[in-house]
């Protein structure tokens, strides 16, 4: 994929593994997890890219990855035309003001023992950005901007519901202003009723600051509703890669076509036409994945080649790729 | 109908007076705030606390022998007199033969030298507390930081860290500690500080790290990262503060080691000190009173209250324990 004009992040064959350790002195490796193998996609600047597929397939590692939190084994990541897989200490700390994060579970994202606060204006302070009464100010404007009391300021997580604590999640997200915002499953933890005001406070914040999302879920019909594209992953590897439209109208991969399949339609007479496609087994290992194709071991309609030769991810037209022999 | 009206009235009473607790602290200046939410926090964990009988018995306990630390100075300023109360250079006079049993003018007798008993215990019981209290905050200082860094920074620093704290639980405690007084002279402060870092380094620092394996994995330290928070600004922002309640349950337990084994060192005569309890089971010994049933003032009010104060302290971090531990809890 050549670079484009328009493109905030780009991600190029990253790969990711995870060492598997043995012994306690000195450790020595026996293996590798490949959470992320061989990944390849852009961002475009304020569209919202979504990324689904089955927990354990390497989806929050690629998300992870892009921010630097864990270092990628292998390939690049540009962030606004730079490397950020090149950049150390100082020069990375002044890029992440651009970038940030929201948790799935927005329990274990806040330190319960600060203030909110100090929670929300911990970049601004880190940053050197805001101090004492000009942070608080910020802070307040903050709490405001995600639809929560101002006077919150001074309470502490645990004095929250599910719901508020999310908000107070991207109000810390937002208080740098990034660019660009790696939603890690920001909504698996709430009730359905929060589910659809966080996801309506996102798309409200995309509007007024201009923000590109990264939307990690494994929700179809949330990823549909919000994303402007849509990536699959299987087992470490994206398997198909193109806009919502044609993604949830044609979708060309027999693990896409499973996983729309399970989604249930609000419409009985449809419904009733529905035919799921029932993979058989299980998630093969990351650690000791299928040789050829990673989906050959499940796939509805696998012939032999299958087995052998991994299929190249390539663009079938309009934007849409794919990695099946199949198609 | 009447039930009703019951129903809805009552969540409307609770939602006022939050509201009014709100504009409380709406008004108030921060550290106000952080002021009266700790306040709220210690009452509502002193509930927690006076639940438990056996903590309340080591408090009172504790409670008992800090009077009597205050106690002494006053005592002997305005009560006693200098010349026959002083617990190092006293002599009592009054007795024909020493060691005097209990008696009204000596409540707990006298010592083989003419000393009074009661004052050499509670002029003891300060430095019991200053060296248990001293010992403790260095062991939970160096433990609490150990535990931290050898939990976040994990590989080479882990390891070196973790096997140095293998060898000092291997390492017999009292031994080394006579052997270091035989090196050099011992005092109350060098206790203390080798005390703190046997323990600090070794067990203490083992199990703080624990703790904060289970901390680092937490999304707010990786939302710090992402903040752009370097190492240390996450290791004192965020895991320390949240290890603090474990490292204060340590702290009580250190504070039974280090009296313990103070009194062990006392006992046999390794430590420069001018009087603590261990040295005046030391003063009977050497008197040849150590086990002789007839002469139990020398022994059985210094020996108790190394027990007492020992156990006092131990209770106290049981109970505290419990809520640090909301699964220990009954209910």
């Amino acid at each position: 994929m050549e670079q484009k004009d328009g493109i905030l992040v780009q991600v190029e064959n990253l790969k990711k593994y995870f060492p598997i350790t043995r012994g306690i002195i000195f450790q020595k490796t026996i293996g590798y997890v490949r959470a992320v193998d061989d990944v390849s996609f852009f961002i475009r600047r304020g569209e919202t890219f979504g990324l689904v597929g089955e927990s354990g397939c390497g989806k929050t590692t690629v998300g992870r990855t892009i921010l630097q939190l864990y270092r990628p084994t292998a390939g690049k990541v540009y962030f606004d035309g730079i490397d950020l897989t090149t950049l150390k200490g100082e020069e990375l700390r002044r890029m992440r003001r651009r970038m940030q994060i929201i948790f799935q579970d927005p329990y274990a994202s806040l330190n319960p023992r600060m203030t909110v606060g100090d929670i929300i204006g911990e970049p601004l302070e880190i940053h050197g950005i805001a101090k004492g009464k000009e942070k608080r100010e910020r802070v307040m404007e903050l709490l405001q901007i995600v639809g929560l009391n101002p006077y919150f300021i001074n309470r502490y997580p645990h004095e929250f519901s599910g719901g508020q604590r999310q908000r107070i999640g991207v109000a810390r997200a937002l208080a740098m202003y990034p660019d660009f915002i790696v939603c890690d499953e920001p909504i698996s933890a709430l009730d359905v009723s929060i589910q659809a005001q966080i996801i309506n406070l996102l798309e409200e914040l995309q509007e007024k600051f201009g923000l590109t999302y990264l939307f990690i879920a494994h929700d179809l019909a949330v990823v549909r509703h919000i994303s402007d594209r849509v990536a699959v992953m299987y087992l470490g590897k994206i398997v198909e890669l193109t806009d919502r439209d044609s993604l949830y109208s044609n979708p060309l991969h027999p693990y896409t076509q499973a996983l729309l399949s399970a989604v249930p339609i609000p419409d009985p007479v449809v419904e009733e036409r529905r035919r799921r496609i029932i993979l058989k087994g299980e998630i093969p290992s990351p650690a000791n994945p299928p040789s050829g194709c990673r989906f050959h071991t499940r796939c509805p309609v696998v012939m032999d080649i299958c087995k052998e030769v991994e299929p190249e991810f390539k663009d079938v037209g309009g934007g849409h790729w794919v990695a099946c022999h199949r198609v | 109908m009447e039930e009703k009206t019951k129903v809805i009235t009552k969540p409307k009473v609770e939602v006022i007076l939050e509201e009014e607790e709100r504009k409380r602290l709406k008004e108030m200046p921060l550290w106000r705030v952080r002021l009266y939410l700790t306040w709220r926090e210690i009452r509502n964990n002193w509930r927690l606390f006076s639940e438990n009988k056996i903590g309340l018995l080591g408090l009172g306990i504790i409670i008992f022998y800090a009077i009597m630390a205050i106690a002494h100075p006053i005592l002997m300023k305005w009560v006693w007199d200098p010349n026959i109360y002083d617990p190092i250079v006293g002599y009592s006079y009054d007795e024909v033969l020493q060691p005097a049993p209990p008696s009204f003018r000596h409540i707990l007798g006298t010592d083989p030298l003419g000393r009074d008993v009661l004052s050499q215990l509670m002029y003891s019981t300060r430095s019991e507390f200053a060296l248990g209290i001293l010992a403790a905050i260095i062991t939970v200082t160096i433990g609490t930081t150990v535990g931290a860094v050898a939990a976040y920074f994990g590989g080479i620093i882990d390891t070196l860290l973790m096997r140095l704290a293998d060898l000092i639980i291997m390492l017999p405690f009292v031994t080394i500690l006579i052997v270091l007084s035989a090196l050099f002279k011992m005092n109350l402060i060098i206790l203390a500080i080798v005390i703190g870092i046997l323990s600090g380094f070794g067990g203490t620092g083992i199990v703080i790290k624990s703790q904060a394996l289970t901390i680092k994995v937490r999304a707010y330290i990786e939302a710090a990262k992402v903040s752009g928070g370097s190492n240390w600004h996450i290791i004192f922002r965020h895991i320390i503060p949240n290890l603090m309640p474990l490292s204060f349950l340590y702290m009580m337990f250190s504070v039974t080691s280090a009296i313990f084994s103070e009194a062990v060192l006392s006992f046999f005569g390794l430590l420069n000190i001018r009087m603590s309890w261990g040295l005046m089971i030391h003063t009977a010994q050497t008197a040849g009173y150590l086990l002789n049933p007839k002469t139990w003032w020398l022994i059985v009010p210094a020996g108790l209250s190394i027990t007492l104060l020992c156990s006092a302290f131990y209770l106290v971090g049981r109970a505290l324990d419990e809520i640090v531990n909301p699964r220990l809890r009954k209910r």
